[in-house]
């Protein structure tokens, strides 16, 4: 924590890729989906946010459009699952990670962690977290969308009782405000931990940054020669 | 048989109620108003009912409405349910009283009951969308409803119906733009048996206890009339030759209620989730006031680029 203000923009010499373009593609779709599934949804979710329709010109469109975001969220979601879950199966120190959550959210408290591979635990209960929740969203999306529903029972006789809707729109809801709160946990982090947005942006970050916050993952890439070096600024 | 209903002055008249008596507004506040209107309520005797339909037509016709030539299911339902078109359907029932081993047909005209707290206006989120007069009809406005079906999840009845048209959502409206100029619902006045009759509520309950008095005294010993505490009493009621069992009419509910998932859909939930996010967001901004950015650090750099040079 001693030095953090002395030098806020250090030389960097060396940048090690994150994530390829397709990655990072498939990341912004996810994202802007999201995004405006939070929108649209939260305009019917509560009376005070239903002003928030016009951005979308007006509540039936927010409407009609928010279903057909979904599907769009679970189809890149679905890449976005393949490309990642590998990396964030479990292992021994996300356990003593998660035991000293106290110093991963203070600045500077990396020095207390275990040396994390690409994703650190809280990254990790983000993606699981996600990939639960928006199966579920998905699943109670299609049983409160009245066009869907018609739709499945004409094509494959797919009916629920109004109880069932009900139990979906209140499941709905709560995997939505779960996932909003995931969401804000998962975009402050990206902020907080400065240098990260550049992994979205550019595919990839500082060699400092790999080296405080994912420093074993570091060490592979060095290894296996996956880093850019220059001379100066780049 | 029945001396006919006078006819109501048909000449032109102002609206006797307008948005000025509303007492709910979905999704909104009203203010309280300053009059309250009488009750009103439409009586369905189901026991001189013959099932003849004139109900339905006249609401097509009123409503300027035309129902799809549909199939016939092997029913007298027709429709055989309730559409965006068809606000009202006569649903038919063979039951063998098992009292007296004998059928009945049971006929019982299906549509909007005009709930004193009606679920299909705390469901919907639209505001304005549905909308209660203090006179006790519940009505639905289309320029504010978004399609969204939420009324359907909210109704104990399975009323609302959601038209492929415009996507809005449809029901009786009680014929709420002939109340206003004083005229009967369109249904009441084509009914040949006046067994659908219409006045102020308690006009209706006095008219039903004589007709229970008569069914009562015909045989039928639980003849009573239908207007389910459990949502507050309705504006439309039944007077039912078996009102212990209401099920056997079509499975009208026998004790309708707001479903407790739609009051914690729509009550504690929505102030837990706006609190639940309100509170991470806040969370957040401390957590930054506090910990300030988490930078990396030109040590942090260094040992990179050392890393990197140990390699090479
Ligand atoms: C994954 C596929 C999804 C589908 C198929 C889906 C479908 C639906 C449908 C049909 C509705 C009812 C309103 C309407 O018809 O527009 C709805 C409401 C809602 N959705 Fe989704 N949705 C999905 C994902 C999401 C996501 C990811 C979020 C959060 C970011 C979300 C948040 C909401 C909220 C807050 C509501 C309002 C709930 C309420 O009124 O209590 N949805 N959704
Ligand atoms: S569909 Fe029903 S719940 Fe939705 S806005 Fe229209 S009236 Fe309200
Ligand atoms: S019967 Fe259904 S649609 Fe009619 S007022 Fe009651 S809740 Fe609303
Ligand atoms: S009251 Fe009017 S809208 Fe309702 S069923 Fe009768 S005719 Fe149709």
């Amino acid at each position: 924590m001693t030095d953090q203000t002395a030098d806020p923009t250090p030389e960097v010499h060396v940048r090690v890729p994150r994530y390829s373009g397709a990655a990072r593609i498939n990341h912004w779709i996810v994202a802007i989906s999201f995004s405006l599934l939070a929108l649209s949804g939260l305009a019917l979710f509560h009376p005070s946010l239903f002003g928030l329709t016009a951005l979308f010109g007006g509540g039936q469109t927010a409407r009609w459009i928010h279903p057909w975001l979904g599907i769009v969220l679970a189809f890149a979601f679905c890449g976005l699952f393949l490309r990642f879950a590998s990396q964030n199966l479990p292992e021994h120190t996300d356990i003593v990670w998660l035991s000293r959550i106290r110093h991963a959210l203070s600045a500077g408290g990396e020095e207390y962690l275990p040396e994390v591979g690409k994703y650190n635990a809280g990254q990790k209960f983000v993606f699981w977290s996600q990939s639960f929740l928006i199966l579920i969203l998905l699943v109670s999306g299609v049983c409160i969308w009245d066009r869907g529903l018609a739709y499945l029972e004409a094509t494959i006789g797919f009916r629920i009782s109004i109880e069932v809707m009900r139990w979906a729109a209140i499941v709905h809801a709560t995997a939505a405000v779960t996932t909003i709160v995931v969401f804000i946990i998962h975009v402050y982090s990206a902020f907080w931990v400065r240098g990260t947005i550049d992994a979205m942006t550019r595919g990839s970050v500082t060699g400092g940054w790999g080296w405080r916050h994912h420093r074993r993952w570091l060490r592979r890439k060095v290894h296996e020669g996956d880093v850019k070096r220059s001379r100066g600024n780049d | 048989m029945f001396p006919p209903i006078p006819n109501p002055d048909v000449s032109v008249q102002k609206p006797q109620f307008g948005p000025q008596d509303l007492v709910r507004r979905s999704a909104s506040t009203v203010p309280p108003p300053t009059r309250q209107l009488t009750p009103v309520a439409k009586l369905i005797d189901v026991s001189k009912c013959i099932g003849c339909k004139a109900c339905q037509a006249a609401c097509l016709v009123w409503n300027d409405l035309r129902e799809e030539v549909g199939e016939n299911r092997g029913t007298y339902d027709n429709p055989e349910d309730l559409t965006p078109d068809s606000l009202t359907v006569m649903r038919f029932t063979e039951w063998i009283n098992p009292g007296t081993d004998t059928l009945e047909w049971l006929i019982r005209k299906d549509g909007c009951m005009h709930c004193a707290e009606p679920g299909c206006l705390i469901a919907c989120p639209a505001p304005g969308a549905i909308v209660q007069y203090s006179n006790g009809i519940v009505d639905f406005i289309h320029e504010n409803c978004i399609g969204c079906g939420y009324c359907i999840k909210g109704c104990p009845f399975n009323i609302p119906r959601i038209s492929r048209v415009d996507n809005t959502a449809y029901k009786c409206t009680l014929c709420s733009d002939r109340v206003a100029v004083g005229q009967g619902p369109a249904c009441q006045k084509a009914c040949p048996t006046q067994a659908i009759v219409f006045g102020t509520k308690d006009e209706m309950k006095a008219w039903a206890d004589d007709r229970i008095k008569d069914l009562k005294s015909r045989g039928f010993d639980h003849a009573g009339l239908y207007d389910p505490p459990g949502v507050g009493g309705t504006h439309v009621m039944y007077v039912l030759h078996h009102a212990d069992k209401p099920h056997i009419y079509a499975s009208l509910p026998d004790n309708p209620r707001i479903s407790p998932l739609v009051k914690a859909w729509k009550g504690a939930g929505k102030y837990a989730g706006m609190g639940i996010i309100a509170l991470s967001v806040v969370a957040g901004a401390l957590h930054y006031l506090v910990q300030g950015p988490n930078r990396v650090t030109k040590k942090d750099e260094e040992e990179a680029e050392r890393l990197a040079e140990e390699k090479t």
